[in-house]
């Protein structure tokens, strides 16, 4: 039942696009799209979270006589499918309730307007999808209407070279999980999920799965190495776009990878779970340092959402140890954290996206060492960004915190665990996070304080002006979840359980019986957190404090100059920049990751030429891997180019030199 | 009634760190001048100094906006509500369950993002040198200090105050490898996260050098107030959490009766003040660092914190 609603509403996104090409240049045409596109996800929305808490555990199923003509096409909505429609529909609708005010200012609709429903319609495909043809079909789709989208911009500088890596690393992704779902399915091609899960696979075969869903979904979620092709394009997209990349379709992303190694490739390996985790630790740190490094306010967004991936992929490694050696309640937390903070994600990215939208709108820049003092003409779309970057930066009593905390929960069950190599490794991990924790939060003082606080570095950020209200509202939605989820987070784990039940058959505690709305994740002479009542305290005390000096010390106040040590400078350049905030933590971590030299031009005495400050930054993914496949991939067309000029004899006599060569191989073989 | 009681004990506790910050601030300078052979302003100046700014008016800065007026009293409150959260005289209070010792260090990591957003506020090259450093000193005493907490946390099998708390004044937690490392990456974290020398001089003003007062310069009044007293409310809280994790005695055990509670306020006492004068000693005797030389020292918790941690990891006998 509800996933023919699901269907219902994908094919209404679809007959949206369609008419979005028909009616696109009309006056008010953007306004009718994305309305509608909004009142769809939130159909969406509700069908879904109806799936996940009415009907706990309950799977709907279809199968349409479309697709491969043997096969049909099959959809099934489960508690992770229906756990992750709704992290996608939440998305969906408040990028469209964004873009009612955010699209008004494109420049090319056409452009958009097609492509944004079809790319909401193809994501809610792929999670409901429920055989291989039918989830490569969807995955196609979608990485074929976000490429769109990424190129609407397409004269921008740098957005089509962004355009094109985003092609070439998606058609890569997409032939790794054909590859992947060719080796599950087997010889008989039986390619419908429930066919696939039952099956027990050889080592050799689910190694070689497991690295080619990793490859595959992996490259679309943005783990390191494979990571390059993301800041690139989130960024290039329209802003509401950018958000529905990065909060929503890297989750798509995830839930390929969840869905293949937790539940059709049969009962996970600890050694799987020691790649995942070394991914997501690497992903995580790799991630956030280069998100300092990056003065674009709108890539550095991406970077992180680099960095928040590998925290999910480590309380996804967690689950997969713990499942791995049957510690299932374990392995459910680690599960339920990695959920949550997917759901996290999704929140405070959309929103920290809207917000860069909106600094954008308001001042055409996305370079932060051009904004500044934003705070003073937009109070709003600041304090929304603002939350966001408290969320993002992992500080209680928000939601970011909660499900780190639920990962360094499962962290410290992990000594259990009776293999030496997650033993070295997991405390490692653990480190790790931390230290991306932590430089998170360096890395949004560095966002929030440079783009919204101090003095406006350009003439464009003086003149600055609030956007529009549906753009707040969405802002505000979002900012309001993330408060909701960082305060009430024994909900969002109650929701959790159908899904890790499923895929883990583990099972927390029953946090909605727990008093005064804690959370207990093990036991309550273990650990508990109470976001509310720190929440409350927080509010309380600074307010009690603030009301009683009011009240009983002083109240005056008196505007003045700064005082800045007495060497106030009126010129805003003389601020700390983007650059200047990164320098400590370049020069003690940059040094190593990304080779960060200074360099110092200084004029010899009595010259009146400027002294010179630049900095090198190199790119150790990109040169190590990226540029010599690409140089390797020239250097082969170069030498395969004169096979384009031969003559038909010497075709033919190729064409039977390879038959013979196959057969060869083929009587060798057998 | 009972609830009565605890909920008493919760706020006496409150009102407690709260009424022995600025002492012990005034004792650690006190002692410092005496070590130096100056006579050093009175033990309670601090609380002369709270009230006289109390009383003035604000200076602001013209382009300060409204997060610069809010900051102080959200860096107060979290700094506070951690506070109160750390065993002081007693374990086992009220709201002890509400977080545990992650979540303290997060909250205090919530007044550290808000002070660094304050001192960029104003939009002056001071506040910014302040920030960045602070956060580049964050960077790294925070995954030290959860690193240490981990440590503890495998020790004690929990990361509730009160129960590690508990556990450590119990006999069975013995001499172990790993609370040696975890003690020693404690107490750099403590010195490196309350500005002390040799990572900051709380002294200072006007030095190319200073993080945490770069980050002041621009509040006056009762904003300054609420920050400087946040300050002392962060010294007291490391204090307490070093003096309720290795000098457990005379911390009085969960629902414990008013004359328990009295040794255990009195103890307190003598802990801070012992802490209070070793600080003031070690900060005598050695010389601030570079600041580029600050991460080395951080580097070195981070990686004790991280081989206690791995101890455990690997026996359980460590």
């Amino acid at each position: 039942m509800s996933v023919a609603v699901i269907l219902w509403c994908v094919a209404s996104l679809i007959g949206l696009a369609l008419t979005a090409i028909v009616i696109g240049r009309k006056a008010g045409a953007s306004s009718i799209i994305y309305a509608l596109s909004g009142v769809v996800s939130a159909a969406a929305l509700a069908t879904a979270l109806v799936q996940l808490l009415a009907t706990p555990g309950a799977s709907s199923a279809l199968v349409l006589p479309v697709g491969l003509p043997w096969l049909g096409a099959h959809f099934r909505l489960d508690a992770l499918s229906s756990f992750f429609a709704v992290v996608v529909d939440l998305g969906g609708g408040a990028a469209s309730l964004y873009a009612l005010g955010y699209g008004r200012h494109e420049t090319a609709p056409m452009r958009v307007l097609p492509f944004f429903p079809a790319f909401l319609a193809a994501m809610n495909l792929v999670l409901i999808a429920d055989d291989a043809f039918t989830f490569l079909f969807s995955w196609e789709l979608m990485s074929l209407a976000s490429w769109a989208l990424v190129m609407s911009h397409h004269r921008e500088r740098d957005n089509a070279q962004a355009g094109y890596v985003y092609l070439v690393m998606a058609s890569f992704g997409t032939l790794s999980l054909l590859l992947a779902f060719g080796i599950l399915a087997g010889p008989d091609g039986a390619y419908a999920f429930a066919a696939l899960r039952g099956t027990e696979h050889p080592f050799a075969t689910t190694a070689l799965v497991l690295a080619l869903a990793l490859m595959g979904a992996g490259s679309k979620a943005g783990v390191v190495p494979l990571h390059a092709w993301l800041p690139l394009a989130h960024p290039a997209a329209p802003s509401h776009v950018s958000a529905l990349m990065s909060g929503v379709m890297t989750k798509v992303a995830i839930y390929g990878v969840i869905r293949i190694i937790f539940d059709l490739l049969g009962e996970p390996s600890w050694w799987s779970s020691m790649v995942v985790l070394a991914l997501g630790g690497i992903t995580a740190v790799l991630g956030i340092l280069y998100a300092m490094m990056e003065r674009d306010l709108k890539r550095l967004l991406a970077y992180s959402t680099v960095e928040n991936v590998g925290i999910i992929f480590i309380g996804l490694g967690l689950a997969l140890a713990f499942r791995a050696n049957g510690i299932d309640w374990a392995a459910a937390l680690a599960l339920t954290a990695a959920l949550f903070h997917v759901l996290n994600h999704s929140l405070f990215k959309s929103l920290l996206f809207f917000g860069a939208g909106a600094a954008l709108t308001a001042t055409g820049e996305r370079d932060m060492e051009r904004l500044g003092g934003l705070i003073h003409p937009m109070p709003w779309s600041s304090f929304a960004f603002l939350v966001g970057c408290v969320a993002i930066s992992a500080l209680p009593p928000l939601n970011g915190f909660v499900s780190e905390w639920l990962t360094f929960q499962a962290i410290l069950v992990s000594p259990d665990l009776p293999q030496w190599g997650l033993k070295i490794l997991i405390p490692a991990v653990g480190a790790m996070l931390a230290l991306a924790a932590a430089l998170a939060a360096a890395c949004f003082v560095k966002a929030f304080g440079i783009t919204y606080l101090g003095r406006p570095r350009s003439a464009a950020a003086r003149e600055a002006r609030e956007v529009d209200g549906f753009s707040l509202s969405a802002m505000f939605l979002l900012a309001l979840l993330c408060l909701l989820a960082g305060i009430l987070p024994g909900f969002v784990i109650d929701a959790l359980r159908p899904v890790a039940e499923l895929l883990v058959q583990g099972r927390l505690p029953d946090q909605a019986a727990i008093p005064w709305l804690s959370i207990v994740p093990i036991a309550e002479s273990r650990s508990s957190y109470n976001g509310l009542l720190v929440f409350l305290f927080i509010a309380a005390s600074g307010g009690l404090a603030a009301f009683a000096i009011h009240r009983l010390a002083s109240r005056g106040l008196r505007r003045s100059a700064a005082w800045d040590c007495g060497f106030p400078d009126p010129s805003p350049i003389t601020q700390y920049t983007a650059g200047s905030f990164a320098q400590p933590i370049r020069r003690v971590f940059g040094t190593l990751v990304f080779r960060a030299r200074d360099h110092v031009e200084m004029p010899p005495p009595g010259s009146l030429a400027p002294a010179r400050f630049h900095v090198d930054l190199r790119d150790l993914v990109w040169e190590g891997l990226y540029a010599p496949v690409g140089g390797f991939v020239g250097v082969a067309a170069e030498r395969l180019n004169h096979l384009q000029f031969l003559t038909i004899r010497r075709y033919l006599s190729l064409v039977f030199a390879l038959l013979v060569l196959l057969l060869l191989g083929l009587a060798l073989w057998l | 009634m009972a609830l009565a009681f605890d909920l008493l004990v919760q706020i006496a506790q409150m009102l407690l760190v709260l009424a022995l910050a600025p002492l012990l601030t005034g004792l650690v300078r006190k002692t410092m001048a005496r070590l130096q052979r100056r006579r050093g302003a009175s033990i309670i100046q601090p609380y002369r100094d709270l009230m006289r700014l109390l009383r003035k008016e604000v200076v602001l800065a013209e382009n300060a906006s409204w997060l610069f007026r809010v900051a102080p009293y959200l860096i107060f409150a979290a700094t506070w509500v951690a506070a109160a959260l750390v065993p002081t005289f007693a374990t086992g209070l009220l709201f002890s369950w509400s977080a545990d010792l992650i979540a303290i260090i997060a909250l205090l990591g919530s007044a550290r993002f808000f002070q660094a957003l304050a001192g960029m506020d104003v939009g002056t090259s001071f506040g910014g040198i302040g920030s960045s450093r602070e956060m580049l000193i964050a960077s790294l005493a925070e995954p030290a200090m959860l690193m240490i907490v981990f440590t503890l946390a495998l020790i004690a099998d929990s990361t509730q105050l009160s129960s590690v708390a508990a556990f450590m004044a119990s006999p069975e937690v013995g001499l172990r490898v790993s609370l040696g490392l975890a003690l020693i990456a404690l107490v750099i974290v403590a010195i490196a996260e309350n500005a002390r020398i040799p990572v900051d001089n709380p002294a200072t003003h006007l030095e190319l050098t200073m993080v945490h007062e770069a980050m002041l310069l621009e509040y006056s009044g009762r904003h300054l107030a609420m920050i400087e007293l946040a300050t002392s409310l962060k010294l007291v809280l490391y204090l307490s959490l070093i003096a309720c994790l290795f000098l457990p005695w005379g911390l009085a055990p969960a629902g414990s009766d008013g004359a328990a509670l009295l040794i255990g306020a009195a103890s307190y006492v003598a802990k801070l003040a012992l802490g209070g004068f070793l600080l003031a000693y070690f900060e005598t005797t050695i010389a601030k660092m570079r600041v580029f030389r600050v991460p080395e020292f951080l580097g070195a918790a981070l990686m004790l914190g991280l081989l206690g941690t791995l101890l455990r990891f690997v026996s359980r006998g460590f």
